[in-house]
């Protein structure tokens, strides 16, 4: 990684180096190594880099001096860097965006601090904070205060290590199912929150969108997630497909293009008059069911063809009972 | 990376920041090793190093010590360089490092991490700030439109790109004053003034074909006083009013979503009714005749619309085209 860093990304490290240390009086080499994601002999390659700049007029000198013997890192002399640079336009647009996200979360219990901070950095970033006000992140909370008072429920649960019993409505289900959790953590992905948990109905690590869970009991349980409970890799994508999906194709019109915006697929494939055809993967093909109805001639399920056959089946059902229907 | 620039660039910085009065460019290049002897080479390599400080963030001043100077001179004002002062709290540290995940994978990834690096060089006590591990948010950046609409926002320059709006099959060329960018849903919008339509617009990033390119210079977008680049959004996405009503026949034991919402739920046993048993009669309120037959289809054989015709011929259109 750090082998592909530019100049200026090196020189970004070294100006924060220098107060880094200055701040702390005495760090350690591998400590400070670990915070600025770099190793050892990197820092040390920057230290000496710090160390050997020289300024010839008036007369030749050596504005900073530090030392690092025994692992140890000390700037006896930082000269006029020895305050961090101010912040970007862009490092605090991110930041206060990412915090004003957070306000919305549901579930985070300690929302002062993330407002106290949100008043430092604007302070502390002047003119640089302005911009961050055109960029705007929504955090779903669908129907109202419902979803909020499941997730101070569940935040709550987290905090005391509880058992939660859900009563849960998944994508695709056309059921209510009672299951308890034990809760993991909250996770806002996509501009949603999910509750990652320890399922004992399925045996395994589930993630329950909150707009969906019907209604919360925090037991008088503890929460006992198995050791091999793993957090999911947020970063990698909420939901995986595995080798046991199935693989369905579609064919989408024009109108129907809007379904590769929103579902993950594996492949997307341009077709003639805006037209699309879009692979994915899925453990659970009832939902793909109710999409293909709903998107009617605006999507086709080109396979597999036990699908396509089941959708058929049920247009043809759906349409018998309208024929049973006295007319007007 | 040229270890010869970093060390240039470093001393250029602490040359400037070391002086009061201007510097010029001639001065500069005797008090700062590692600049070429021929004048158009020093000449070149200096401006790059100036847009170079300057993209960093860092506020080259220029100016001229006496009126009658002939050269303009630079130096970097420390009161304008050094970031204030600023003490976090424990749990304000916390809080920081959760900040600094959200962007994890996404396009302001390296500057979320910029900032939190300075502010941790900045004091020592954003050490003992452990981020906490019981949430996770994150804020993905998956169109490839995002990173030239934030440029083009944050520098208030105007846009053009090619949009395919909703149930379009060709995309449209689209020149736009952005004013801001919103995350709603989970999918980015920019909201701004489209300069061919003259009017307030709305586009889904990810509708967006091709590149977007800029078509004027930094400064050149004013956004309006008291724009809310997010209720802009809002409102172009809001759901309308649910002011009609239908009645559903839905089967025992499924339907569970129109359940859910509805207005009434009672056994159908009129006189007449040809399923009989098994079934509920459900009314509940619905906006949007095409989106309302779109969700009453899912259901398949399970929900019958019985009220109003529009809806029911909307449904009955879906399957048809199933079928078709």
């Amino acid at each position: 990684m750090s082998t592909s860093v530019t100049s200026t990304e090196r020189l970004q490290r070294l100006l924060a180096l220098v107060p880094y240390v200055v701040s702390r009086k005495v760090v350690g080499l591998a400590e400070t190594a670990a915070a600025f994601g770099v190793s050892e002999r990197e820092l040390v390659d920057d230290l000496n880099l710090l160390w050997c700049v020289e300024l010839r007029a008036p007369d030749p000198y050596c504005p900073i001096d530090l030392s690092y013997e025994g692992g140890e890192i000390v700037v006896s002399q930082a000269e006029s860097i020895g305050r961090p640079l101010r912040l970007a336009v862009d490092e605090a647009s991110a930041l206060l965006v990412a915090l004003r996200m957070l306000t919305e979360v549901p579930g985070l219990e300690d929302r002062s601090a993330t407002s106290r901070l949100i008043a430092k950095l604007e302070a502390a970033a002047g003119e640089a904070a302005a911009v961050s006000a055109q960029v705007a992140v929504q955090v779903d909370m669908p129907d109202g205060g419902g979803a909020e008072g499941v997730a101070a429920q569940i935040g709550a649960a987290l905090a005391a290590g509880r058992r939660v019993h859900l009563r849960y409505c998944g994508r695709g289900q056309d059921e209510a199912t009672e299951r308890d959790v034990d809760p993991m953590r909250i996770l806002v992905v996509e501009g949603r929150p999910y509750l990652e948990g320890w399922c004992l109905r399925a045996e395994g690590v589930r993630l329950f969108r909150l707009d969906r869970v019907l209604a919360l009991e925090v037991l008088d349980v503890p929460a006992s997630a198995p050791a091999e409970a793993e957090h999911r890799d947020v970063d990698q994508g909420l939901f995986r497909p595995s080798d046991d999906d199935v693989r369905v194709e579609l064919e989408l019109s024009a109108h129907g293009r809007w379904v590769a915006e929103y579902y993950p697929c594996e492949s997307v494939t341009d077709l003639e008059d805006g037209r699309l055809r879009a692979v994915l993967r899925t453990p659970d093909t009832g939902w793909v069911r109710r999409l293909a109805l709903r998107l009617g001639e605006d999507g086709r399920v080109i396979s597999p063809p036990s699908l396509a056959a089941e959708i058929r089946d049920a247009a043809t059902a759906a349409l018998a009972n309208y024929a049973k229907l006295p007319a007007g | 990376m040229s270890k010869r620039k970093t060390e240039r660039l470093l001393g250029l910085v602490v040359c400037l920041l070391s002086t009061r009065r201007y510097l010029t460019a001639e001065q500069i290049r005797t008090a700062v090793p590692g600049y070429p002897e021929p004048d158009d080479l020093f000449k070149r390599m200096f401006e790059r190093d100036k847009e170079d400080l300057r993209e960093l963030g860092v506020p080259l001043e220029t100016g001229y010590n006496h009126p009658f100077d002939d050269d303009p001179g630079y130096r970097i004002r420390r009161q304008a360089y050094e970031l204030p002062e600023l003490r976090l709290e424990a749990d304000e540290a916390a809080v920081l490092g959760l900040a600094a995940r959200v962007w994890s994978r996404a396009q302001l990834e390296g500057a979320a991490a910029g900032a939190v690096l300075k502010l941790r060089a900045s004091q020592a006590s954003t050490d003992a700030g452990e981020a906490r591990s019981d949430i996770e948010p994150r804020l993905g950046t998956p169109e490839p439109a995002f990173a030239p609409l934030w440029e083009a926002v944050r520098d208030r320059r105007p846009v053009t790109f090619s949009h395919r709006a909703a149930g379009r099959s060709e995309p449209q060329r689209r020149e736009l004053e952005p004013w801001g960018v919103v995350n709603w849903h989970g999918r980015w919008y920019v909201a701004g003034w489209d300069r061919m339509r003259e009017a307030t617009r709305v586009f889904r990033l990810g509708r967006i074909s091709g590149p977007v390119k800029f078509c004027g210079p930094p400064g050149s977008v004013i956004v309006p006083d008291k724009t809310d680049v997010r209720e802009l959004v809002r409102d172009w996405d809001s759901a309308p009013a649910a002011d009609r009503t239908a009645v559903l026949r839905v089967r025992s034991g499924t339907g569970f979503g129109v359940r859910r919402h509805a207005l009434s739920v009672q056994a159908d046993d009129r006189p007449g009714s040809e399923a009989g048993p098994g079934w509920d009669l459900v009314t509940t309120r619905f906006a949007d005749v095409g989106a309302f037959a779109d969700y009453a289809a899912t259901f398949g054989p399970d929900v019958v619309v019985l009220d109003p015709p529009d809806l029911r011929e909307a449904v009955i259109a879906k399957f048809k085209g199933v079928l078709a």
